[in-house]
């Protein structure tokens, strides 16, 4: 597929962004045609830095080519930002007391003291050091088969969280972490980073676009799913395709 | 600070489904009763209004009906061994927070369990020998059978419009129901709800090979519906966001659909929200209840609420933590055997297989909560024990609840999680795939408990409660037994391919990705104080005005969703406690 006009920019083009973004805060309802392009979306909590490795990552996690859109085209980085700036990132929900074992077994879930938005900071840090001291550069200015191959290391490390299908209802359990050792010098206090970045980046091209990301409804149309319609009764028993795309919590349609 | 109210009759901690059952039954008595909720007010409108209720983020990934772990949680260990982590984040399983409780949450599966379940240990030792049970193995009767608690199942079918096709009515298999229910004295209030092709398609196929397919009975009302308080549902539109959700349709049965607006006229019946429980007070001798003391969030200070009679109706998990936290019966010691608040503690064996039909639409968004074709040829009361090695049973269903893209979409194994390849096989299998799942019975074993932990506590100061839980050979034969018979279907089905998730040998309880919110015992029910925290009437043995109501009360799990089973014993207590124990308050055993 043939990409909008403003993904044809280099990092520098959307590390020099201006305020403008700010409109899209969390909740707000701004329909994504409507929002300033990527280049100009001004992060609320991801750093320069940081905001050009998740723009890099998500792109290579769900890539542009092929049928489908990709995690740029879907504005996934912004949602992963708001999220992040948000109670998501903040930990808002999670029972944050001590004493802190973060290297407990991965099956007893997670454990570090850090919040999501905190062990995005500090994951992104120790990254972007292990691909300079490896590869000369950051990991937003790697090749796309160099960022690959950092993300297949992050992946094989020891944490991998509970990312399957509900159908799949998790049979023989995920294999216990055996050991301490860490891809990227990430510590077992960040040891969940990649795990959250893969699902906060599926998060960002499937939930309503009312959180930044899915524009255009884009990724609820090439899966085939209606979105927020609601209502399927005269479809029960029929084994044809839906008629209608679809519709978002705030009414649009695609 | 802190204040003291003015006694009540009775108090009720918790209005989910049982605080509401319990609310209103013994409100038609003139009762004064308050309820004490700890999560937010919640009505259909404006909690579960369209559209606001149609975001996956929100509720399905993010939890927004569930206990938020920062206010109440607890902490887990596999073993006695092993040091016990909070559950931090939600995971295995998703507790309801606030008015209605699990009630609104849920997909709403409704059955009744095989007459032998409440009889287990005796059936098993009856029919294959007491060698037949493992040592370690602690299954319990329950102190009731399903002949007495038939009406109080009619009862909750009725007031929750379940859609269904009996299997069993007055002694008479019926075609086209579950032929291994146990004896019911009449039809379900409503019709099945109508079937998408995947189901069907598994029902003609499980029907040649000789197997027994019906309905999953559903708490999704298949027509409109006026419960005997009133109360209406109408018909289920299939919008395909169900557990994880509250209904926006009226279609769902929940205190909310079902109890709570009729309740809520009877002037003496009060709640509170934003209250959380602390402890029930014992009098001086501990024989009785005095009342319990609360957390009264918006006057930020405790409060002492003297009643005569304390009904524990919070979600299973936490009615143990109470008992703990007050000292209602003895805890349970795992070394020795001894004392009873806390013990079999069990939970739920399921394991499914995944097939993909490459040239099928199944439309997957297309869905009741508890749409989906079953079987119950391999039920606790159709296996051979003693030939199979295990002791067990489950259902299986085809079908699908929901086709919510962020939950999951099943997509062949060895396809990577990111990337190129990932983007792609969700493209192409997203409505081209189903399920035939396992839904089965779990024991209880001697050291798979409930306590209090020695190292984390709660908002109030509270030791967090502790649980110790793992898989265990027996039901992990059960499962690999399912999973055979299971794959001998799906061959027959002729997918274009399909994968398989069990447990298997060696498997530890992992307590990350979402399994079941079917949490149950630690508070058992049975016939005897040495060996269970209440009697058959849900009653403490000790404090004869505390009642203990849910699925708490299981001594081990049964094959099906608990739900049917705790909206019966609620009634079937509501009722003890109406016409024996008001009359002559004391122990009803």
């Amino acid at each position: 597929m043939s990409h909008p006009t403003y993904l044809n920019t280099t990092r520098r083009g959307f590390l020099g962004g201006t305020a403008a973004a700010s409109a899209l805060a969390l909740g707000d309802r701004a329909q994504a045609q409507d929002a300033p392009p990527l280049e100009e979306y001004t992060p609320e909590y991801l750093s320069a830095a940081e905001w050009a490795f998740v723009m890099a990552a998500t792109a290579r996690i769900i890539p542009s080519d092929g049928a489908g859109p990709g995690a740029i085209e879907t504005r996934v980085p912004v949602f992963i930002d708001l999220q992040l700036a948000g109670d998501f990132g903040n930990a808002a929900d999670l029972y944050m007391e001590g004493p802190f074992k973060p290297d407990a077994p991965d099956t007893l879930g997670p454990q570090s003291p850090l919040t999501p938005a905190e062990i995005y900071r500090g994951a992104i840090e120790r990254i972007d050091a292990a691909c300079t001291d490896e590869y000369g550069n950051v990991f937003a200015d790697l090749d796309p088969t160099q960022q690959d191959e950092v993300l297949s290391a992050l992946e094989e490390g020891p944490s991998t969280s509970g990312n399957t299908p509900d159908m799949a209802e998790d049979a023989g359990g995920g294999a216990p972490n055996t050991d301490g050792s860490t891809a990227f010098g990430l510590t077992p206090e960040l040891k969940e980073f990649f795990s959250l970045l893969v699902q906060n980046t599926k998060e960002g091209y499937f939930a309503d676009p009312m959180y930044g990301g899915n524009a255009d409804m884009a990724a609820w149309s090439y899966i085939g799913f209606p979105g927020a319609r609601g209502s399927y009764a005269e479809w029960v028993g029929r084994e044809e395709d839906y008629p209608l795309g679809p519709v978002s919590i705030s009414g649009e349609r695609a | 600070m802190a204040r003291t109210d003015t006694k009540r009759d009775v108090v009720i901690v918790g209005l989910g489904w049982t605080g509401a059952i319990a609310g209103i039954e013994l409100a038609k008595e003139g009762l004064d009763i308050l309820a004490l909720e700890r999560g937010p007010d919640r009505s259909t409108v404006p909690d579960f209004k369209y559209p606001d209720v149609i975001d996956e983020l929100r509720f399905g990934i993010r939890y927004g009906y569930m206990q938020r772990p920062k206010k109440s949680t607890l902490t887990i260990r596999r073993s006695l061994d092993e040091e016990a982590m909070p559950y931090r984040r939600l995971g295995s399983f998703l507790p309801g927070d606030g008015v209605g409780g699990a009630g609104i949450h849920w997909n709403g599966q409704t059955w009744r369990p095989q007459a032998q379940e409440y009889r287990l240990r005796t059936y098993v030792e009856e029919t294959f020998g007491a060698d037949a049970i493992p040592e370690d193995m602690t299954i319990q009767d329950w102190g009731v059978t399903a002949e007495e608690l038939e009406p109080y199942y009619d009862r909750f079918e009725y007031m929750a419009g379940i859609s269904g096709q009996a299997g069993v009515v007055n002694g008479e298999t019926i075609e086209g129901g579950n032929p291994f229910e146990p004896n019911r004295s009449r039809d379900y209030p409503l019709p099945p709800l109508a079937q998408q092709p995947d189901s069907l398609h598994f029902a003609d196929v499980a029907r040649q090979m000789g197997y027994h397919p019906f309905p999953r009975p559903a708490a999704n009302a298949s027509a409109p519906h006026v419960n005997e308080y009133g109360m209406q549902l109408g018909p289920c539109n299939y919008c395909g966001f169900c557990a994880r959700y509250g209904c926006l349709n009226y279609s769902k049965s929940s205190p909310q659909t079902c109890v709570l607006d009729a309740l809520k006229r009877y002037e003496n019946f009060n709640y509170r929200v934003n209250s959380e429980v602390l402890r029930v007070n014992l009098a001086e001798d501990g024989q009785t209840a005095t009342g319990v003391t609360y957390w009264d969030a918006e006057a930020e200070e405790e409060v002492t609420q003297p009643a005569d009679i304390v009904i524990l109706a919070a979600y299973s998990i936490h009615n143990v933590h109470l008992m703990l936290l007050s000292g209602i019966g003895e805890p349970y010691n795992p070394q020795t055997g001894t004392g009873t608040t806390g013990k079999n503690y069990s939970y739920q064996m399921n394991g499914g297989t995944t097939m993909f039909f490459n040239d099928r639409q199944f439309n997957p968004f297309v869905a009741a909560g508890s749409s989906g074709m079953s079987i119950n040829d391999f039920g606790m009361e159709q296996i051979d024990y003693a030939a199979e090695g295990f002791i067990g049973g489950s259902y299986m269903t085809c079908g699908h609840s929901n086709g919510q893209p962020i939950r999951g979409i099943a997509v062949p194994e060895g396809t990577p999680n990111w990337g190129a390849d990932w983007k792609q096989a969700v493209g192409e299998h997203y409505g081209h795939s189903t399920s035939l799942g396992s839904h089965g019975s779990n024991m209880s074993y001697r050291d798979c408990y409930l306590d209090l932990d020695p190292t984390y506590t709660d908002p109030h100061g509270r030791p967090l409660l502790r649980l110790t839980f793992d898989w265990k050979d027996n039901d992990i034969r059960m499962t690999q037994f399912m999973r055979q018979r299971i794959e001998e279907i799906v061959e027959a089905m002729e997918p274009d391919s399909w994968q398989s998730s069990y447990k298997e040998d060696g498997a530890t309880y992992d307590v990350r990705p979402y399994q079941t919110t079917h949490n149950v015992g630690g508070a058992i029910m049975g016939e005897s104080p040495q060996t269970s925290s209440i009697n058959r009437f849900q009653q403490a043995w000790g404090q004869h005005n505390v009642f203990v109501l849910g699925a708490s009360s299981f001594p081990q799990n049964i094959q099906y969703n608990p739900t049917g089973a705790v909206g019966a014993l609620a009634y079937w207590t509501t009722d003890a406690i109406v016409n024996q124990y008001l009359p002559n308050p004391g122990p009803l055993v």
